[in-house]
């Protein structure tokens, strides 16, 4: 699915992503912890295409292509998507408008015809069941006057509505309360299949109750410096993140 | 523009005005014929402004005067059609429909029906001769003109829109004035003065929507009027699309008397060089006046908003906010001055402009003009120009939608504040269409 070779990037001059490494593949979910500032956003906005972050090294091979080389509504109609940190409210723009758009353009990428307002509108009421969210929504506009609750769930709706095959979902859980994690949970469930892939950002082992991952890795300071399986994530929530750095700085 | 050339087009005015008088006929009797002679006394007084005036300072008017500008009356009249002209209204909402081609107002394309006991929507030309009682007590007695282009208006202003809605009327439908200029045989000076007078407890709407028309350029040099009486409501969106070569000065002052809401919503697209001057006096307590604005420029255009509220009496409030999108070389100006007097206590006046701009070549003047002579009142300015919001860019761009949609959609995005403030929601619609159309953008709904 996705294959990292030694990423670097840079914002406003700062070294932040120092050289990582990773191979994700599909039918896999892919948990990213690590301490306040190490570069997990970083990295998930560098995948997604953000123009503040300057890539310096390295590369990025999704689905046989130079991910690194398309601009971000072309890694978009390719198949990446990324649940924001801090979801943008747009004013004056309707959900309707924005999704319909959206997949009407990815759409036309794949040579597909653009759907017609019925099955848009029988979409949006299949996926808006999943996360128990109201029909009306959908005539708001994006994001506004939304809880920060709201916002993260209306993430997870669009990751559905949009349907990508790589989902970068950048600490979706921060926030949520027991109740929304599970619906936000269960829609990231649904979401995944044996043919997409899920990276996902937390700082928190409880949302590994509900979205298991096949492999834990920790950044730390713009790398890597420990993967392992859902057994890594347990550890962490009891002992926090310096018995792994000092295992690093030993072995530095 | 060199004091000669500035005296050559004042002599060009004043060399007009008898022609002009020997086509008013009838119309030389009434009232207004008084205000006229006198306006044109005082625009042989005074100079067109320039930019060592302070209200002025960004605004260059030279090029305006270096057209000979004609009256419709001294130039053959073009006959239109319902239908050709139909193009040029707001449609799928029911309105009364004023037509005005070049400051004359039209009996023929106008569509006025069933109005409630009392309420008048007609000529002013018609209505100075005929019944001159129902406007003349008021009638520019609430405004203040301030510059040559104001004179200018009032001296050669032959007609315009009158509304008078009595005491405890309430209009449902809104008035939708067109005011058609330009002219393929002339270059003209379209000069209507309007007024508006709501009664007590009364209410209406008004759309005034500008449209220029033909390849020539012309000046729509515009007064309007208006007094809003105790407890009254007034809804007025101006809708300034002119050609892109006509320049438009625009001035709409009025008085508010107690409890009184005033909404304006000020909407240019068009026009080279646009001056608006607009200013409330609130005289009274417990009075609301909003200003909306959104200027949308692109090319060479100059667009010049001017606001003034002025706070004379307590318990009022003012809130005003102004946006721009100026893309190309277009240019803004903003100027918003509050006054408040010593009298107004616990006035609230609120001021917000921003501008977004588009493209490198842009430029905004914005200057806030608090001046308060009372100690306690609350009120608060605030300035933003800056580009798109980046973020948001990129958060529609990870969604798959492309560069120039999802520009459009911080465009939409940026404008509906304002817009929010249009209630009829197909109105709110065909608006939005001319942002997009004016930026020469694609469309987003
Ligand atoms: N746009 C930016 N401008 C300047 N500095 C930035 C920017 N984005 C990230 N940084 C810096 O890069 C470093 C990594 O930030 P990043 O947001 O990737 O961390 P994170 O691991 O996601 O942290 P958190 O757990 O707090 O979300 C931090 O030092 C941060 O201050
Ligand atoms: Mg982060």
């Amino acid at each position: 699915m996705i294959s990292i070779k030694n990423l670097q990037a840079k914002v406003e001059g700062k070294d932040i992503l120092r050289g990582i490494n990773l191979e994700v593949k599909p039918g896999e979910v892919h948990a990213i912890m690590g301490p306040n500032g190490s570069g997990k956003s970083t990295l998930a906005n560098v995948l997604a295409g953000h123009e503040s972050y300057e890539v310096t090294g390295g590369e990025v091979i999704f689905e046989g292509k130079q991910l690194l080389e398309m601009d971000p509504d072309e890694r978009a109609r390719e198949g990446i998507f990324l649940a924001f940190q801090y979801p943008v409210e747009i004013p004056g723009i309707s959900n309707a408008t924005f999704l319909k758009t959206a997949i009407n353009e990815i759409r036309k990428h794949h040579g597909q015809e653009e759907l017609t307002a019925k099955e848009f509108l029988a979409l949006i009421r299949e996926k808006a069941k999943i996360l128990g969210m109201d029909d009306s929504l959908i005539s708001r506009a994006v994001n506004v006057g939304f809880s920060g609750g709201e916002k993260k769930r209306n993430e997870i709706f669009q990751l559905l509505m949009l349907n990508p095959k790589l989902a970068l979902l950048d600490e979706t859980d921060s926030g949520l309360d027991i109740d929304a994690l599970k619906i936000v949970s269960e829609g990231v469930n649904k979401f995944k299949s044996k043919d997409n892939a899920v990276i996902l950002v937390t700082h928190y082992q409880r949302l590994l109750d509900y979205i298991v991952p096949d492999f834990v890795h920790v950044l730390y300071k713009g790398r890597i410096i420990k993967s392992g399986t859902k057994e890594l994530a347990l550890e962490l929530e009891e002992k926090g993140y310096d018995w792994i750095k000092n295992e690093v700085l030993e072995t530095a | 523009m060199s004091k000669t050339e500035i005296q050559n087009i004042k002599d060009w005015y004043a060399s007009q005005f008898s022609e002009y008088e020997s086509k008013l006929n009838g119309q030389t009797k009434t009232f207004l014929h008084d205000l006229r002679k006198d306006a044109l006394s005082k625009l042989n007084e005074m100079n067109f402004p320039t930019l060592k005036d302070e209200e002025w300072r960004y605004t260059n008017v030279s090029p305006i005067l270096k057209h000979n500008f004609v009256h419709p009356l001294s130039v053959e009249k073009v006959e239109y059609t319902k239908e050709e002209i139909s193009k040029y209204i707001f449609s799928g909402f029911d309105s009364h429909l004023v037509v005005i081609i070049n400051g004359i107002f039209s009996e023929e394309l106008s569509d006025i029906k069933n109005l409630p006991d009392g309420v008048v929507i007609g000529s002013l030309d018609k209505i100075s001769r005929e019944n001159p009682e129902l406007i003349k007590n008021h009638f520019g007695k609430n405004i203040k003109l301030k510059n040559a282009f104001n004179f200018l208006n009032a001296a050669y202003s032959n007609d315009g829109l009158v509304l008078y809605v009595p005491n405890n009327k309430v209009l449902e439908k809104p008035i939708q004035v067109l005011y058609l200029n330009g002219n393929d045989n002339a270059e003209v000076l379209s000069v209507p003065r309007s007024f508006i007078y709501i009664g007590k407890s009364a209410e209406a709407s008004v759309i005034a929507n500008y449209r220029g028309m033909g390849k020539n350029p012309y000046l729509s040099n515009v007064i309007n009027e208006f007094v809003i009486e105790q407890n009254a409501h007034l809804n007025y969106y101006k809708v300034q699309n002119e050609s892109q070569n006509a320049y438009h000065i625009d001035l709409t002052d009025g008085y508010q008397n107690r409890d009184s809401v005033f909404n304006h919503l000020s909407l240019s697209f068009g026009g080279l060089i646009v001056r608006n001057d607009l200013a409330s006096l609130l005289d009274d307590e417990n009075i609301q006046t909003h200003y909306y604005g959104l200027y949308v420029g692109q090319q060479n255009q100059h667009i010049d908003n001017y606001t003034f509220v002025d706070h004379a009496k307590p318990n009022c409030e003012s809130n005003e906010l102004y946006k721009g999108i100026l893309d190309d070389k277009a240019r803004g100006v903003f100027t918003g001055r509050i006054l408040v007097r010593q009298d107004a206590q616990k006035t609230n006046a609120y001021q917000s402009n921003k501008a977004v701009l588009l493209s490198e070549k842009t430029q905004v003047d914005t200057k806030p003009q608090l001046e308060i002579f009372a100690d306690d009142v609350k009120c608060s300015h605030g300035a933003a120009i800056g580009r798109l919001d980046d973020v948001a860019y990129f958060y529609i761009r990870s969604r798959g939608v492309p560069e120039a949609i999802a520009k459009s959609m911080l465009i939409k995005a940026y404008a509906s504040d304002v817009l929010d403030n249009v209630t009829i929601e197909e109105f709110k619609e065909q608006l939005n269409h001319m942002i997009f159309e004016s930026l020469h953008r694609v469309e987003v709904e």
